[in-house]
């Protein structure tokens, strides 16, 4: 038997950006092995048995925390969650003190997810563990597009030559500037779309192109991605009503008709039903929404596989 | 491909290695006759391809079609240290819950891939009973495994390299030993 | 003592804007003040006391109209001695200290205490800035007229803006009928978005909620308007976009009493300095694009913009090394705006007399002071420079408490070696 000692190139995986082609293949070749797992009566392999994965979420997420838990669980890690809601945070300790403190328990890879961008940049300046980013931020979510760019694949054969779009708050989705930078990378052209208040400049220059209505974005897409809109969090609302905003920019059983044939319909989750999709759509023939959650733990525990393991390599 | 060093001997050709899968395939359907919980399980790489030829074997002798599986034992290996096995998945038909399993492999040497397969079998179930098929027995065992059935045994030195090359992967069915 | 004594410089080239001298001449100083400048051969008897500064350039004191010296109330960030210390080490002997400090600089006693505190301690003048609005909260007028009695040079709420109007135009009519400018930090703190940096392209790439240079220009054209219709002389704080240069150009034309300053990394730096979430590049407000540093250079070439300062914003290292979201905004930079003037001396933007110029005579001018130039009878405040002198950045080495800044590793030519105030040497360890 033949073992290709194929790695990725650097210890942590902080975002897309610093992945090339080569590496995102490794990643959805080892996820495609590894997610038969999940199926098996007994879900678990013996692979990062004794291995110590510490999550330290500073910002909430059940959804994400969860599939990095159960990826590590089924790989046989020891995997402890760290909530900043719990956590010494609240009482003035600096990041960079948390993240040491935590780092001094020896854990083999940190899974961070932070609300401030760079976080994960900065902690990687000072600590020697290997990290990933779940997500920091506006700025990058690698592993949701990891498990977007798989589940295309999954389901279309391929990336190459694909018309991807995605509609939303691309302002301040991390999500957004990773898939582009995921999906123009393997090759499929990208799109991007939503109300001019919640499109950031220059954004063409992460390789995508933009859309001025859902209809010109989506028309003859293979794959569109809706995300999440949520009016909680701004002061100045860019928008009237969630309403006007379903009516403007929601995905719904008119305008999918637009999408090419054969087109898969995807959402990071958690869905607003009737909001930027209509549950119709969300439910119907061409939702894989659901394969994506299913496709993130095979991911993640491709990252926690081949980043635990690498470190393993070298020392 | 020659070896520079030293010699090398061809211990099965195409025919022995056929003579001796027939025969194997016989030996097992005498230890386990007609029954319908028998299942092929080839272990990745070339144990997979002795399994499918062994369950055609059996399938053809009883008309009957013979479950086939195919083990990927990368993520079970205890020299982790070394080497970042590629990870490709496994196929098994099912769950091995009370079945006989005849787990297959093309060399058999220290015991220690076959303790990884063990290992990976019972995520898929408990097996009633778990028997050893091996094409090459060549001596040298680190754990105390043993197969049911052989199709050569072999004596070699432990620095020896012993290569199996089979149809499936384009090349001619034979055993090679080759000496350092 | 009745003998006088005279000191004499000997050996410079003497260098003031003020006056457009630009000469080798020897400086004659008397009970601290500029007795006269005379030829380098000509000898003068009665002369106590000969100082060779041969081979270097003799400027005014440089003044620094805008820092932040921290004191009262976050000494652990700089502190008056420290930060007058600091300015000396830079070639700075006069600096104006904003009033953001806490208590905030918006009462009499808070000003008394920063100048009897420079008095005691200082390595170079302080001229305290007073708060336009109380606590700069924006709501209720400072007490200016105390403020100013108290000394107070000008007043300002830099740090904030004043969002109301209505508000800025009573300070202006206020300040005016106290003969002192208002500094105004222009940055619509609605439009800000909660901006960490420049709104662009990099900050898009990066994730990270931008200010858009509108933010800081519609502060500007409304100030502008509002100085227009008073009368009262304003002053636009570091300026760092291109339109708010274009708003000034025209105001100025159009003869409203506006001036205008800047700061070395809006003249040297772009929002690419931002890159890897790079704190020391967090400033407010934020660097910009290329574009916005051309019109800068430009602008300072044309006498648009008037002066430079370095907008010193010192902060402890627990404030810089965190996520860049949370990261105190300022830049380390009293040590640093003498050298990095001169690079436009060396560009070619400027020559060296505008240069100097824009450190003396006119911040001096702005904020009403005496020093600023070397005719006789001034006070004998004088930088000495060595122009061939090269040196690296390095905080390390650097006598702030604030060890921040983008220029970290940057190669200069060009440093202060030597300042005098009253004609007194001010004696600090120099590299």
């Amino acid at each position: 038997m033949t073992d290709e000692l194929k790695t990725l190139k650097n210890k942590n995986l902080l975002g897309m950006a610093d992945l090339d082609r080569d590496e995102t293949e490794l990643i959805l070749d080892t996820a495609s092995g590894l997610k038969e797992i999940n199926f098996r009566p007994i879900k678990k392999v013996p692979t990062l048995q004794g291995r110590t994965q510490i999550n330290l979420f500073f910002e909430p997420s059940t959804r994400t925390r969860t599939s990095f838990e159960i990826a590590g669980k089924r790989l046989g890690a020891d995997t402890i969650n760290f909530s900043a809601s719990t956590s010494s945070l609240v009482k003035g300790e600096t990041l960079i003190d948390t993240a040491k403190n935590i780092e001094a328990m020896v854990p083999d890879i940190l899974v961070i997810r932070h609300s401030a961008a760079g976080a994960p940049y900065l902690l990687s300046q000072h600590l020697d563990c290997p990290i990933i980013n779940a997500g920091d931020g506006a700025h990058e979510h690698p592993s949701q597009a990891l498990l977007d760019i798989f589940t295309v694949r999954e389901k279309k054969g391929k990336i190459d030559g694909l018309k991807l779009a995605i509609v939303g708050d691309i302002a301040h989705s991390r999500v957004a500037r990773s898939d582009v930078m995921g999906f123009t990378k393997m090759g499929a052209s990208v799109v991007v779309a939503g109300p001019s208040t919640l499109m950031p400049p220059e954004i063409e220059r992460l390789g995508c192109e933009t859309a001025n209505s859902i209809d010109e974005a989506i028309e003859g897409a293979d794959v569109v991605i809706m995300l999440r809109i949520q009016l909680e969090r701004f002061e100045t609302s860019p928008l009237p009503s969630l309403r006007e905003y379903s009516e403007l920019w929601g995905l719904n059983t008119k305008n999918v008709e637009l999408t090419a044939p054969g087109a898969i319909i995807m959402h990071p989750g958690p869905i607003n039903r009737g909001v930027e999709i209509s549950p119709e759509v969300a439910d119907g023939r061409r939702s894989v929404i659901l394969d994506q959650v299913q496709n993130g733990v095979a991911v993640r525990m491709a990252l926690l596989y081949l980043l635990t393991r690498r470190t393993t390599q070298n020392e | 491909m020659e070896s520079e060093m030293g010699e090398s001997k061809t211990v099965m050709d195409y025919g022995r290695i056929a003579t001796s899968l027939d025969r194997m395939a016989a030996q097992i359907r005498e230890c386990n006759p007609g029954n319908p919980d028998l299942v092929f399980v080839g272990i990745r790489a070339r144990g997979d391809y002795l399994a499918t030829r062994l369950a055609d074997r059996v399938s053809k002798a009883e008309g009957r079609d013979i479950p086939l599986g195919a083990l990927d034992i990368g993520l079970y290996r205890d020299d982790a240290d070394k080497v970042i096995p590629e990870v490709r998945a496994s196929e098994i038909p099912g769950s091995l819950e009370a079945k006989v399993v005849v787990l297959v492999d093309d060399v058999l040497f220290t015991g220690r891939t076959i303790r990884a397969a063990l290992d990976a079998l019972m995520n898929y179930g408990r097996p009633q009973k778990i028997e050893l098929a091996v094409l090459v027995d060549r001596g040298h065992r680190e754990l105390p495994i043993q197969p049911n059935y052989v199709g050569l045994t072999v004596e070699t030195s432990v620095v020896d390299k012993v290569e199996v090359n089979m149809s499936e992967d384009g090349k001619k069915d034979s055993v090679i030993i080759r000496k350092k | 003592m009745s003998s006088e004594r005279i000191k004499r410089i000997h050996g410079g080239r003497v260098i003031d804007p003020a006056v457009n001298l630009d000469a080798s001449l020897d400086i004659l100083i008397e009970n601290g003040r500029i007795k006269s400048l005379i030829n380098t051969n000509t000898d003068f008897p009665g002369v106590t006391e000969k100082i060779d500064v041969s081979g270097k350039i003799l400027t005014p004191g440089l003044i620094d109209m805008h820092t932040h010296l921290r004191e009262p109330g976050q000494e652990y960030k700089e502190g008056i001695e420290n930060g007058t210390k600091a300015a000396a080490s830079g070639g700075i002997t006069s600096v104006a200290c904003m009033a953001n400090t806490d208590p905030v600089n918006d009462n009499g006693s808070v000003t008394d205490f920063i100048i009897r505190r420079a008095a005691e301690f200082g390595y170079a003048r302080v001229y305290p800035i007073g708060a336009v609005s109380k606590s700069l909260a924006g709501v209720e007028l400072s007490e200016m007229g105390e403020l100013a009695a108290a000394g107070c040079v000008a007043f300002s709420d830099d740090g904030n803006t004043i969002m109301n109007a209505e508000l800025m135009r009573c300070a202006l009519e206020y300040a005016r009928d106290l003969d002192k400018c208002i500094i105004v930090h222009a940055e619509d703190l609605n439009l800000l978005r909660g901006g960490v940096m420049h709104e662009g392209s990099v900050g898009t790439q990066m994730g990270l909620p931008g200010a858009p240079s509108s933010s800081e220009e519609v502060i500007v054209a409304r100030d502008i308007i509002l100085s227009r219709m008073t009368g009262a002389p304003v002053h636009f704080a570091h300026i760092s976009t291109a339109g708010s240069v274009e708003l000034i150009r025209k105001a100025k034309e159009d003869g409203v009493p506006v001036t205008a300053e800047t700061c070395p990394h809006y003249f040297t730096m772009t929002h690419q300095a931002v890159l890897g979430y790079n704190t020391r590049a967090r400033v407010n407000p934020p660097l910009r694009e290329d574009s916005d540093v051309e019109a800068i250079k430009n602008g300072l070439k044309e006498g648009v913009l008037d002066c430079i300062a370095s907008d010193h914003a010192p902060h402890a290292r627990h404030e810089k090394e965190v996520e860049f979201e949370r990261a105190m905004p300022g830049i380390s930079g009293i040590e640093t705006i003498l050298g990095l003037t001169l690079t436009l001396v060396d560009d070619g933007t400027l020559s060296l007399i505008e240069a100097i110029e824009k450190l003396t005579v006119v911040p001096a001018r702005i904020i009403g002071i005496e020093s600023g130039t070397l005719s006789r009878g001034a006070p004998a405040d004088i930088t000495v420079i060595d122009m061939e002198k090269e040196w690296t950045v390095k905080t390390e080495n650097f006598i702030s408490k604030g060890k921040f800044t983008p220029f970290e590793g940057m190669k200069l030519k060009g440093r202060a070696v030597a300042t005098f105030i009253n004609g007194e040497e001010i004696n600090i360890e120099r590299e």
